[in-house]
């Protein structure tokens, strides 16, 4: 099997503060091949955003990575500094941030926030500055007169799209992608996913999208991760998982979401609320809420597990159960 | 601009209203210090004269309502009355001004650079030897009273140590000329008092500064720039310091009041004749035309730098320019 | 924002209920772990006891001019003497009354008055409060000193109550408008609209529901209004302005500086009640942000980790 273009492993990051600590992320694994499309899906707090800006090394105090390891390319992430770390960064990789409005300094033009990042890694001429611009902006459907406008002056859905074509400026290998569609109406939703699968398709990066609408994301990903509580509960591809989700978790997001065709069907939601991460709860995490809970699964910590193709950390399954 | 409207309208406003208050309080005051002020001109330049009383209401019987429109014609005009040295009051000020102006227009300037600088260093390095050096020293040197920081330094660096000369612009004796050695005299007179103001001044600004700057790291447009991997100067420079200025601007400026009030202490500490030094001179001498005058003046002065402040605000931030 | 980490469940649960003396040991424990409100509490009871009974420190008589002039320090004269032979410690120590006196006196009045004009602004809204909000604004921007200077000029000799009311008439501003900025915050909270439909009469809603939310502020007013006082106060008496018959730190500043203290006399004539001012100052700052950081633990110091690339 060739070598994935990300791979993650064991990778822990928490919170530090003097009230304890908050593990955010579990010894999560995850790997991403080149060109792939894995979208992180999960409730709020899961850890699935800290995951990628972990990946991304983006973190920032008080939040760190306290184990495990991010090979890009066959590259150690983890221990790469300064010079090293920073000739990397969006050349290779680059990132998509949930809010554009945020994301964007408001106080510069789009052309002079894609110069920068230009003028960062190579010697570039004004000119060779705004003839990427345009190529970019044309990308993603932007009309090139922008280039000179300000944030604050385009609309939600095409300052989003600024954010993807920002990122698309050395078409990188691999993009994370933090929420880029929770801002936006439905409409715009789709509208932005089907221009960021087309945009895969031509320029063949792998993506990895995290967000907490399922139903969304499943009509365009390759492969599906769920995340609760800061560890991967279940991993699979898209139309495996789809078909048949495993993790009880999984299975109540899927029912969570009303589907158009076929039958009507009762719509449950998952009652209670995520854990507290200072004290995750003993045994599985998932179990103060789960509907099939046994009396293992409250002592028993399950591990992840091959299941026919299907990643899943469940009692119910065997190979979760610890040796 | 509706927003350039508004500040112009309340630049006027607040100007009218020291006005007024300068033509009240001489016949609000308790106490006849204002006809005591009269007794003492007379037979003096019928005009001088007539300008006093319309300020300062001498004239008996005369309509308020007219002597107040006269009176704001005089200060248009520049006829502020005489000194209690028969000497007219706009002659004098104008004297003391450049001093004053160059003092305290040098040291603000300086402020304001070492205290961005400064307060920017200690934000991105937050935590570091320098935030923990700042927090202590900045306290100390915001909550001591100016006149105290400048006693000190009289003693220690023009007595104790005689680096400085303590007293006056420049040497008794020596004419002012165009020389070098004029030049440098002048400057080694000006040394200790526009260090006490720099400090002074500097001192608050590094503390907004700072604390600006910190909420400016946190902000998702710093983390994007440090994702697309510019330098941390850059950064800390162009998406930080330069978002981080621009809403204290006009704080600076109205800071100015505070300035001008310590500016005032200074002169008297080291005995130099610009403007502040006049206030004390009229104290001893009842001079209420100059003081009044004076404070017509500074006031002016804040005025104008808000006004100034304001107006660079709204021009520098593109969301207020275009729109 | 994307990385929250929700730390508590989503159904926060109420803060239960203290009696009156758990909350006040609450605060006596929160002041003494707090560094700074400790050492600005312990300056300010010795001040005091020193304002108080001053004969304890210093049993002479501070206008006593009865020995050598100029001197330096020594074992008789703590801190030298004066032009005319006055003791310096002496007149230091009695001067603390007054100085304290004006310090507490303009901080009380000025927060009364900021109080009065930024929550009635607020609250009553309207033109009213465009007229406050005006009247605010411009003695915000008029610079203090000048304006002092001319007060005082006029009322020269009229005393230590003439000090204090140019003070409070110059210094109100500044609080007068945060109080008004969290008033109109508080303006819209529940428990506002059920005083409202119980029919409660607008004093009443202010004075009983609207005030002790604002305590905090209220105090944090007073004590910055009490250290802007403190350096305020010492200036205009620096520069001679206000009772020169009265002992205070100021006006000994005044006195020092005219007969050229720190160039040819004793010096400590002018540093030790400079210092003093400035100790005074620090007192009242430290107890401000001492009070800021309890009341508000955002405001406490942050740990550090390492530092990410």
């Amino acid at each position: 099997m060739a070598v994935p273009l990300l791979d993650v492993r064991d990778l822990s990051v928490a919170y530090l503060s003097e009230a304890g600590d908050v593990g955010a992320v579990d010894h999560v694994d995850l790997a991403v091949e080149a060109g792939e499309f894995v979208a992180l899906v999960g409730e709020s707090s899961c850890g699935k955003s800290t995951l990628v800006f972990a990946i991304a090394r983006l973190l920032a105090p008080p939040a760190e990575q306290t184990g495990g390891t991010i090979t890009f390319r066959g590259e150690d992430l983890v221990h790469l500094r300064g010079e090293a770390l920073r000739h990397l960064r969006w050349r290779d990789y680059s990132v998509v941030m949930q809010s554009a409005m945020n994301a964007l300094n408001p106080m510069k033009s789009l052309e002079a926030q894609f110069g920068d990042a230009m003028r960062a890694h190579e010697h570039v001429s004004r000119s060779a500055i705004r003839q990427r611009t345009v190529e970019v902006l044309r990308l993603v459907g932007i009309d090139p007169v922008h280039r000179q406008s300000y944030p604050h002056q385009l609309s939600g859905g095409m300052r989003q799209r600024a954010m993807i074509a920002m990122a698309l400026l050395f078409s990188p290998s691999l993009i994370l992608m933090d929420e880029p569609t929770s801002a936006l109406d439905v409409v715009a939703q789709r509208s932005l996913m089907g221009q960021i699968t087309q945009l895969q398709r031509e320029l063949g990066f792998a993506v990895v999208f995290v967000t907490h609408d399922m139903s969304l994301v499943s009509h365009y990903s390759d492969r599906l991760v769920v995340m609760y509580a800061g560890q991967v509960v279940e991993a699979a591809p898209t139309a495996t998982l789809f078909g048949r989700p495993l993790h009880p978790y999984s299975r109540g997001l899927f029912d969570a979401f009303p589907s158009i065709r076929g039958p009507r069907t009762r719509l449950t939601g998952i009652p209670g609320s995520p854990p507290d991460l200072r004290r995750p709860p003993a045994g599985c995490r998932f179990h103060p809420r789960c509907p099939v809970v046994m009396e293992a699964c409250r002592t028993q910590a399950p591990r992840l597990a091959d299941q026919d193709g299907t990643l899943v950390r469940c009692l119910r399954y065997p190979g979760s159960a610890a040796t | 601009m509706s927003f350039v409207v508004r500040r112009v309208g309340l630049f006027l406003v607040t100007l009218w209203a020291a006005l007024t208050l300068n033509f009240l309080i001489p016949r609000l005051m308790p106490g006849d210090e204002a006809t005591a002020v009269l007794a003492q001109f007379h037979g003096v330049n019928p005009a001088a004269l007539h300008a006093l009383e319309v300020e300062f209401g001498g004239t008996a019987g005369q309509n308020p309502l007219v002597a107040y429109v006269e009176y704001l014609g005089n200060v248009l005009t520049g006829q502020f009355g005489l000194t209690a040295t028969r000497t007219p009051v706009i002659d004098v000020i104008l004297q003391g001004l450049p001093w004053t102006l160059g003092l305290v227009g040098v040291t603000t300037v300086l402020a304001f650079v070492l205290g961005t600088v400064v307060g920017m260093v200690g934000a991105w390095r937050r935590g570091g030897w320098l935030d923990g050096l700042l927090s202590p020293l900045l306290f100390i040197l915001t909550t001591f009273p100016v006149f105290f920081i400048a006693l000190v330094l009289l003693y220690v660096m023009g007595v104790a140590w005689h680096w400085f000369p303590i007293s006056s612009n420049y040497s008794l004796g020596s004419t002012p000329a165009p020389t070098l050695a004029f030049v440098w005299d002048v400057l080694a007179h000006a040394i200790l008092p526009g260090a006490t103001l720099v400090i002074t001044t500097a001192g608050t600004w590094i503390f907004t500064m700072r604390n600006t700057m910190v909420t400016t790291l946190a902000e998702d447009y710093v983390r994007m720039a440090r994702a697309k991997g510019l330098p941390s100067w850059r950064i800390m420079v162009d998406y930080a310091a330069r978002n981080a200025i621009l809403p204290n601007l006009t704080g600076f400026a109205m800071q100015l009041g505070f300035v001008l009030g310590g500016s005032i202490l200074v002169e008297y500490t080291f005995s130099y004749p610009g403007l502040g030094y006049l206030f004390f001179t009229g104290t001893t001498n009842h001079d209420l035309p100059l003081q009044q005058a004076l404070f017509l003046f500074y006031t002016l002065a804040v005025l104008v730098c808000v006004l100034l402040a304001d107006l660079a605000t709204a021009w520098l931030d593109p969301r207020t320019r275009g729109a | 924002m994307t990385t929250a980490v929700a730390v508590r469940d989503a159904s926060d649960e109420p803060v239960p209920e203290r009696g009156a003396r758990a909350a006040a040991a609450g605060v006596a424990r929160a002041v003494l772990r707090n560094r700074k409100a400790t050492l600005g509490l312990l300056l300010l009871v010795v001040i005091t006891v020193i304002a108080a009974v001053p004969s304890l420190l210093a049993p002479g008589d501070p206008k006593a001019a009865i020995y050598d002039q100029q001197v330096g320090p020594s074992l008789a004269h703590l801190l030298g003497t004066t032009q005319v032979g006055e003791d310096v410690f002496t007149q230091l120590i009695w001067g603390t009354r007054l100085t304290l006196v004006i310090t507490v006196a303009v901080g009380v009045l000025v927060t009364a008055v900021s109080v009065l004009i930024g929550v009635t602004a607020a609250y009553v809204g309207g033109a009213t409060d465009g007229a406050l909000s005006l009247l605010t604004d411009v003695f915000l921007i008029i610079p203090t000193l000048p304006l002092l200077i001319v007060l005082s000029t006029y009322l020269e000799g009229s005393g230590t109550i003439a000090i204090i009311a140019v003070l409070t008439a110059t210094g109100w501003a500044f609080s007068a408008r945060q109080l008004r900025a969290q008033g109109l915050a508080l303006r819209t909270r529940d428990f506002l609209e059920a005083a409202r439909a119980r029919g409660e009469r607008r004093r009443y809603i202010i004075v009983a529901e609207i005030l002790p939310n604002m305590l905090s502020l209220i105090v944090a007013s007073f004590l910055g209004s009490a250290t802007y006082t403190v350096a305020t106060a010492a200036g205009l008496q620096f520069l001679g302005l206000g009772n020169s018959n009265d002992i205070t730190w100021g006006t000994m500043l005044h006195y020092a500086q005219q007969n050229g203290a720190l160039e040819s006399g004793n010096p400590w004539w002018a540093l030790a009640p400079g210092a003093a001012v400035a100790v005074l100052g620090t007192t009242f700052a430290l107890l401000n942000y001492a009070f800021d950081e309890i009341t508000n633990p955002a405001l406490r110091p942050v740990r550090r980790g390492r530092p990410a690339a």
